[in-house]
């Protein structure tokens, strides 16, 4: 027979035996573990913002050249009447020489050219978008035409890289596209104060640029068509979305059909949304024949991918309004839709908007079934309406991933910065409303 | 007269009809609201619906319906070799779609005028050229037969839109004219505009079952295409990929999905201990405070966008993998790997499995802890023992629910994970899944009668059925185990 006092532990309440020891020793394993965790999945998100704005940071600068450029009449306006349409007949090639020359004569004067370099290398450290920013610039003001005027253009990428740490005298030297000179010549021009530079207004309001020209590439295309994109969705998801839930919450009887349509919801809400991106390509582009790269085509997938990310939470918005403001409003006479629209949905309103938001959010970030529809393309125009080609924010930030040159990946980065800096705002925007607005019954 | 004046006219009708219903309702009752059945707005809003809404019905029926039938017409107009198949069909119709749109982009900017319409009629091979002058690209040079079709086009879709919008005006009208007709004290018109509201609130609740036909139908047709051009036994079976654009492809999905289930199996094996200890540490260990501020934080990565991890792995995890682990390993020299989209893709949904398993364990009954804490256990004993125990199906189901997201996660794996299908187990070799075939099969030049586009919907519809099964599974597991204890 043994006995319950057999058992050999410790002999006082004071001092820990093995197993005891043991066992708290678990515990605190157990425990830093989870602290292990979470400081993992910490350090995955800080390490995650750190390399996107330190590669994304300098996407915000850019080096431009600043020299007095003359503007000769007899090429410029062969036809000297300063008529703007007749004067778009010379091409940025016009400018082109126009620009060399002065940039040439001016560098020389300020004596900063380092020994034997030739004057046809010189050029080579502005940007080709130059002479097309040059051209711009007289064709808006005709009456610059004849005098010398200073002019603030693009240098070239690589020098921009240059003073960013991107390109080394090293890596010119085996670089196609700069010399070691022209790297100098720009040191030299910064000194002389030929060179500088300045926050990048163009990433936000330029169209895109080809690949040979990464320091004129902009976000301008990509950001309209993100808001056109994000209008047809606010303008389509909220009303459907709202009588979505609303008829689910407050109207449907409990039967096979409504059961049908809520398990579809939540189904919905986690199908991938690539596999929106096909619905749109077979039934938008091919059946309809709305047209590729068309922010209404976007607009209209990303709807039908959002809506049930904004129905759940709108529900959940109408469940939480206390039953009592129904019976009260029914008390005095109001119909059942009266009750609804006169005062569920207003006390409900800021949870339905601030889901709404976090809805958009997503939709503003989300690029896999924007590829299919063909929003990849390369376009320069801004898009003037709903049914013109145009980009999106998420889906430049792919298409410059794609490109060769090492400098669209800071453009990139700097993409990611911008949407980043858009979705904080509409985050902030949904906690305010949550904060302000939100009642507890 | 285009679509948008067309509706524009018909709200502005609606709104006439608004004003107009309810000063009649008004003036019907001699001013006396009391005498009325329903407040004076409904018997406007009566009348708004009854002329706008059959009204824009119609236009977006006709404008679904129209393209079709003017379609099969034309179709019908030429001639017999190029509507032997239904390719050379389509292409034709191409064709004559775009000469039609062209000449209406032409003459509707004043740039060709009709009276030179007459002399293209006789000699169309000069149309082109004329067409590109005026700003308008052609693909290839017009026949007369082509022309002729483009002409007949043009003529009846003009005739169609005019019909449709007398037809569309016409209805809003005879909409007004009844609803005035209606308007008397005893007519019930809040019941009546209830009705109609109650029946937009369950379409709006239908479109959800909408998208889903629509999704299924859109990728199933495609995929019975893709089928008869390329057999099933080889596309489920094959472990070849290897497109070629001028056919003899072999297009076996087994690499796809292979790479698809290793990249997602490293993203749980990271996803799943983060997530399930972040849990149980939030939920059973951390006070007010710190559970204030790490929960938000850890959701954060659930909100930023996928593009934004793919850049992160193209950029970042990719280079210093294979730096620091491959080569010197020497496992292989490629940035892109299962590893670098699998660790990535793990940070994703580690919220995911965090959020949904903290539920989980919150709502474990306390008197469970009670016992096993009365009894003597120290708290990880009770978790371990009693708690993870009872909250495990719930633990699977977010666990699968994290899978459904990795398999059908898109922008990561198309940055991180390299394009090359190949079954392999290094893990820094680079494969390729499902998605990213997709969206190589789809986005550029794409041509949807081969079978190296088509293809791609048959992934689709494996994916989601895949996601769909899972997903479905998940929730079946989440919603019975929440019932046990409520």
């Amino acid at each position: 027979m043994s006995d319950i006092s057999s058992h050999r532990g410790s002999s006082s309440l004071l001092v820990a035996d093995a197993r005891t020891k043991r066992r708290n020793a678990a515990e605190a394993r157990f425990r830093s573990y989870g602290v292990a965790a979470i400081a993992i999945a910490l350090i995955a998100l800080v390490t995650l913002l750190i390399s996107i704005f330190g590669n994304g940071a300098s996407a915000f600068r850019q080096t431009f050249v600043t020299v007095p450029i003359t503007l000769p009449a007899e090429t410029l306006d062969p036809s000297g009447n300063r008529d703007p349409a007749e004067m778009a007949k010379v091409t940025t090639i016009g400018y082109g020489n126009v620009l060399k020359a002065g940039v040439t004569a001016a560098v020389r004067e300020a004596g900063v050219v380092p020994e034997g370099m030739a004057d046809s290398d010189i050029a080579g450290i502005l940007s080709q978008e130059a002479p097309a920013q040059l051209r711009a610039m007289v064709l808006e003001n005709p009456e610059l035409i004849g005098t010398t005027v200073e002019t603030h253009v693009l240098a070239h990428g690589r020098i921009d890289g240059f003073f960013k740490g991107r390109v080394t005298m090293e890596s010119a030297q085996r670089d196609s596209n700069v010399t070691p000179e022209r790297l100098q010549l720009a040191q030299a021009m910064t000194e002389k104060g030929l060179m500088s530079s300045g926050f990048n207004w163009g990433f936000v309001t330029m169209p895109d640029a080809s690949d040979q020209r990464p320091e004129a590439a902009g976000l301008g295309v990509a950001i309209l068509g993100s808001l056109f994109m994000m209008f047809v969705v606010v303008l389509l998801s909220l009303p459907i979305g709202v009588a979505a839930s609303v008829y689910l919450e407050e109207f449907a009887p409990k039967n096979r059909w409504t059961d049908v349509i809520e398990v579809n919801i939540s189904n919905l809400a986690a199908v991938p949304s690539i596999v929106f991106g096909i619905l749109g390509l077979a039934i938008f582009i091919n059946f309809a024949h709305l047209p590729q790269s068309a922010p209404i085509v976007g607009g209209l997938v990303l709807t039908l991918m959002t809506l049930p990310r904004i129905i759940i939470p709108a529900r959940a918005a109408l469940r939480a309004v206390p039953p009592s403001i129904r019976d009260a409003a029914l008390g005095v006479g109001a119909s059942r839709m009266q009750t609804v629209f006169h005062h569920v949905l207003p006390l409900a309103a800021p949870g339905i908007l601030t889901g709404m938001i976090i809805g958009l959010a997503q939709a503003l970030g989300e690029t896999a079934p924007l590829l299919l529809i063909g929003m990849v393309a390369f376009v320069r125009d801004y898009p003037g309406g709903l049914f013109d080609p145009a980009s999106a924010l998420p889906v430049q930030v792919y298409n410059w991933t794609q490109r060769s040159d090492p400098a669209f990946v800071e453009r990139a980065s700097g993409a990611i910065i911008v949407l980043l800096v858009f979705l904080i705002c509409m985050n902030a925007i949904a906690i305010i409303l949550r904060r302000r607005f939100e009642r507890r019954w | 007269m285009p679509v948008l004046w067309i509706a524009l006219i018909v709200l502005a009708a609606a709104a006439i009809a608004y004003v107009l219903a309810r000063r009649s309702a008004l003036a019907s009752a001699q001013g006396d609201v009391r005498r009325m059945h329903s407040l004076p707005s409904y018997y406007g809003w009566h009348a708004f619906i009854l002329t706008a809404l059959p009204a824009l019905l119609l236009m977006l029926a006709w404008l679904i319906f129209q393209p079709l039938f003017i379609e099969n017409r034309i179709a019908s107009q030429l001639p017999a070799e190029a509507t032997a198949t239904a390719t050379s069909q389509q292409l034709a119709m191409r064709d004559v779609r775009s000469v039609a749109d062209g000449l209406q982009a032409a003459i509707s900017s004043g740039a060709i005028t009709p009276e030179e319409m007459e002399a293209f009629t006789n000699d169309p091979s000069t149309l082109r050229a004329r067409l590109g002058e005026a700003g308008v690209a052609l693909g290839g040079n017009v026949t007369s037969e082509t022309l002729e079709a483009a002409q007949n086009f043009r003529a009846l879709a003009s005739t169609m839109n005019l019909t449709m919008t007398v037809l569309v005006i016409g209805v809003a009208l005879a909409g007004a004219a009844i609803a005035l007709k209606q308007v008397r004290p005893d007519f019930w018109a809040r019941n009546a505009v209830e009705r109609t509201v109650m029946g937009l609130l369950i379409f709006a609740s239908a479109i959800a079952i909408f998208t889903t036909i629509s999704i299924v139908f859109s990728m199933v047709f495609e995929t019975m295409n893709f089928f008869r051009q390329y057999p099933w036994q080889s596309f489920f079976f094959g472990t070849t990929w290897s497109p070629v654009f001028h056919g003899n492809s072999q297009l076996g999905i087994v690499p796809l999905l292979w790479g698809t289930l290793y990249i997602s199996f490293i993203a749980l094996l990271v996803a799943v201990p983060i997530g399930l200890f972040a849990a149980i540490y939030l939920s059973e260990y951390a006070s007010n405070r710190v559970r204030s501020f790490a929960k938000p934080l850890i959701e954060v990565l659930a909100g930023i966008p996928t593009i934004v991890y793919g850049l992160f792995a193209l950029v970042t995890v990719g280079p210093l993998l294979r730096d620091y682990f491959a080569q010197p390993l020497g496992l292989g020299s490629s940035g892109t790997s299962v590893m670098t989209a699998g660790l990535v893709m793990g940070v994703m949904i580690i919220p995911f499995v965090s959020s949904l398993s903290d539920d989980i364990i919150n709502s474990v009954p306390q008197s469970l802890r009670d016992g096993s804490l009365g009894l003597g256990a120290t708290k990880s004993e009770t978790i371990r023992q009693v708690v993870l125990p009872a909250a495990l199906p719930g633990i699977v189901g977010a666990v699968l629910l994290a899978a459904s997201r990795a398999i059908g996660e898109t922008m990561i794996v198309v940055l991180g994970a390299g394009a090359a299908a190949r079954l392999g187990l290094n893990p820094f070799e680079a494969m390729t899944t499902i998605t990213v075939k997709i969206v190589s099969q789809l986005t550029g030049d794409t041509d949807f009668n081969s079978p190296e586009t088509l293809v791609a919907f048959a992934l689709g519809l494996t994916l989601f059925v895949i996601t769909l099964g899972l997903n479905i599974f998940a929730l079946y597991i989440v919603r019975k185990y929440r019932e046990q204890y409520e």
